[in-house]
């Protein structure tokens, strides 16, 4: 198979395809993998071949990542170095490439004037309890309505998928109603963690998410470890548990990353300035900030989820694709 | 499961025990289900009822809520930014699939032919995905700013004039699909890129065998395997967007002149600053029932070509 797209008698000197001089460049040095079948793409091979192909393969091969440098990086070097401009220097025009003074100062006067110390302390907080409340409710309700099979686990499944069908947004009055006042409770849960917490446990997504993974665990498996004497919980925890760590990571990251750009919610149910969320805390000082202040804020806010990313980057692509490729 | 191995004879005096083994099933099950039962009765489940009974209420939390019949309705009918908020909404929604719902196909496209800074592309058309919306909103502000933004700033480096974005009701629309499609388009196209890599190879070749160009190749070919996605990210994306509500609430206010107001936003102000609890709770379900249908033909879709 490998062989039939390589052109032979192709020699290291001449001029290579883009496509595949990786590939053969490879073959001189160790013995070739065999090539992956996803890279015949709509473009042939052959065309690429040619000197005329390798041309336009270059040219737009260049014109992508300059354009998409200029579209997505660029905006964040904007952001980081304005921030290490003064007031006047950031109105003047043109504008200037590089800070004039390489100073963090902007950075400390954010830091100071917004508090995002405690933004941020509370934003994690938010988003740490929203995890652990998640990882133990969602991964507990997933594995009775997959394995243990109560009566009624079907529509109890039905129902918790069909809060899929209503995105969180249209129901946000009355969600807030009921945060603000928990029926039979009569609790007000209101610039508590809990407004956070306990919705973002109610999550269709990630219940689907877990129980079509634990679906997929050989019930031969559990049924060995039922025989030995492990009683449902133990089984969660020492055999469904270790072996679910790929989505389980999947749907830690996606908690977190929710719980930490989540806008709207937070700023219905944490009013007070004491209690807001990073993305609350920096937009309702916004207006009354100077502009490099500002800005200087936005890089420290996008620092925790960027690192993240560079962190989890692989498990944050899955879960991406998770809900939505399978089809 | 152990009990089809348990002799005949011995059955019937088990019988309690199976009995009470299933009870027993179904009360661990129930214990472990607990959790999230409360959760999403208490904050899914009940505010999806109350939704439908609070638009037909007249609740000050003060008194006993009141029937109204139809008047939160006839109020936000009567409303004059009623009409603007949906026009808007749908021409957020139909210029932002314009633009994020094509030119992530488009990218992806391109993307899955190049084989060189493959791992570099994919990270930085991913990166505002990863910004807290608040933020990348936030920064787009500055960015619009008529006099020192960085947008009329590079206008006037080509030497084309300003423009006011923001501030005039024929680009503050326009400006907000732009934020919008740059902070989402990331996960437009990695889903699509992800697609692509799953078409079999030997289509593209059979087809080539058979004389079919490029762009025959990509109309026969690469549509039609990814029709399904395609689909599914077309209906996704039109129930994300039409809940537009972060843009025009940080940069716009609505305004000027109504011209950026959505069903979302409008919903807010009723709640939060007319007072009007109720009529945001009647806009509210209309918006609900209108992305029910997208959401039910999404879940059909998905349901009939996954299971």
């Amino acid at each position: 198979m490998s062989n039939v797209t390589v052109t032979p008698g192709r020699s290291a000197q001449t001029p290579l395809t883009p496509g595949r001089d990786d590939r053969d460049g490879r073959r001189q040095r160790r013995p070739r993998k065999p090539i992956n079948t996803q890279f015949r793409t709509a473009v042939s091979p052959h065309q690429l071949n040619t000197t005329h192909g390798r041309i336009i393969y270059w040219i737009v091969l260049v014109i992508v990542v300059v354009s998409f440098t200029a579209a997505f990086v660029f905006p964040l070097y904007w952001m980081i170095t304005g921030a290490m401009k003064s007031t006047e220097e950031l109105n003047s025009i043109p504008p200037t490439f590089l800070p004039e003074h390489f100073s963090l100062d902007g950075y400390a006067q954010a830091w100071d004037l917004l508090e995002l110390g405690r933004l941020l302390g509370n934003t994690a907080l938010y988003a740490g309890g929203a995890w652990l409340l998640t990882l133990a409710f969602d991964v507990s309700a997933a594995y009775a309505l997959s394995k243990l099979r109560p009566v009624l686990g079907k529509v109890v499944l039905a129902l918790m998928l069909s809060t899929l069908m209503i995105p969180p947004l249209v129901i946000m009055l009355p969600a807030y109603l009921t945060v603000k006042d928990v029926p039979f409770f009569h609790w007000d849960l209101l610039n508590t963690p809990w407004a956070i917490w306990l919705p973002a446990a109610a999550n269709g997504f990630n219940v689907f998410l877990l129980k079509r993974f634990f679906d997929s665990i050989p019930r031969e498996l559990l049924e060995a470890a039922e025989i030995d004497g492990a009683s449902p919980g133990r089984i969660l925890w020492s055999v469904v548990m270790p072996i679910s760590r790929p989505i389980l990571g999947v749907v830690s990251i996606l908690t977190v990353v929710n719980v930490w750009r989540d806008f709207v919610w937070p700023l219905l149910v944490l009013p007070d300035s004491d209690k807001m969320s990073i993305s609350i805390g920096i937009a309702s000082l916004s207006s009354q900030m100077p502009q490099n202040v500002l800005v200087a804020s936005l890089v420290i806010a996008s620092i925790p989820t960027i690192v993240v990313f560079f962190i989890f980057q692989r498990h944050i692509m899955a879960g991406l694709t998770a809900g939505s490729l399978k089809g | 499961m152990t009990t089809a191995s348990i002799p005949v004879a011995n059955r019937r005096r088990r019988q309690p025990t199976k009995l009470r083994r299933a009870v027993r099933r179904n009360l661990t099950a129930y214990g472990f289900l607990c959790g999230a039962l409360i959760c999403f009765a208490f904050f899914s489940w009940y505010p999806m009822v109350r939704q439908v009974i609070l638009s037909f209420q007249k609740t000050n939390f003060v008194d006993a809520p009141e029937w109204v019949g139809l008047k939160n309705f006839r109020t936000v009918f009567s409303d004059p930014a009623f009409a603007p908020a949906w026009i808007n909404t749908a021409m957020f929604t139909l210029l932002a699939l314009l633009c994020g719902y094509v030119i992530p196909f488009i990218t992806a496209l391109i993307l899955n032919e190049l084989r060189h800074a493959r791992a570099y592309l994919r990270f930085v058309v991913y990166l505002p995905v990863m910004l807290p919306p608040a933020v990348g909103v936030l920064l787009f502000q500055w960015f619009y700013n008529p006099d020192y933004g960085l947008f009329n700033q590079v206008l006037s480096f080509f030497h084309l004039p300003g423009l006011q974005w923001l501030n005039s009701t024929s680009t503050a629309l326009i400006s907000l699909v732009i934020v919008s499609t740059w902070m989402n388009m990331g996960s437009g196209t990695l889903i699509y890129l992800a697609a692509l890599q799953t078409i079999p190879s030997e289509l593209y070749e059979a087809a080539e065998l058979d004389g079919a160009g490029l762009f025959k190749r990509i109309r026969h070919i690469t549509i039609p395997q990814t029709k399904l996605i395609l689909l599914v990210m077309l209906l996704l994306q039109i129930v994300a967007t039409m809940q537009v509500f972060i843009e025009p609430y940080l940069l716009t206010g609505g305004g000027p002149e109504n011209s950026t107001v959505t069903v979302v936003y409008l919903m807010y102000q009723y709640a939060f600053n007319f007072g009007s609890l109720n009529a945001g709770n009647a806009l509210g379900l209309m918006l609900m029932l209108v992305l029910m249908v997208f959401s039910a033909i999404y879940l059909r879709i998905s349901r009939d070509n996954t299971v």
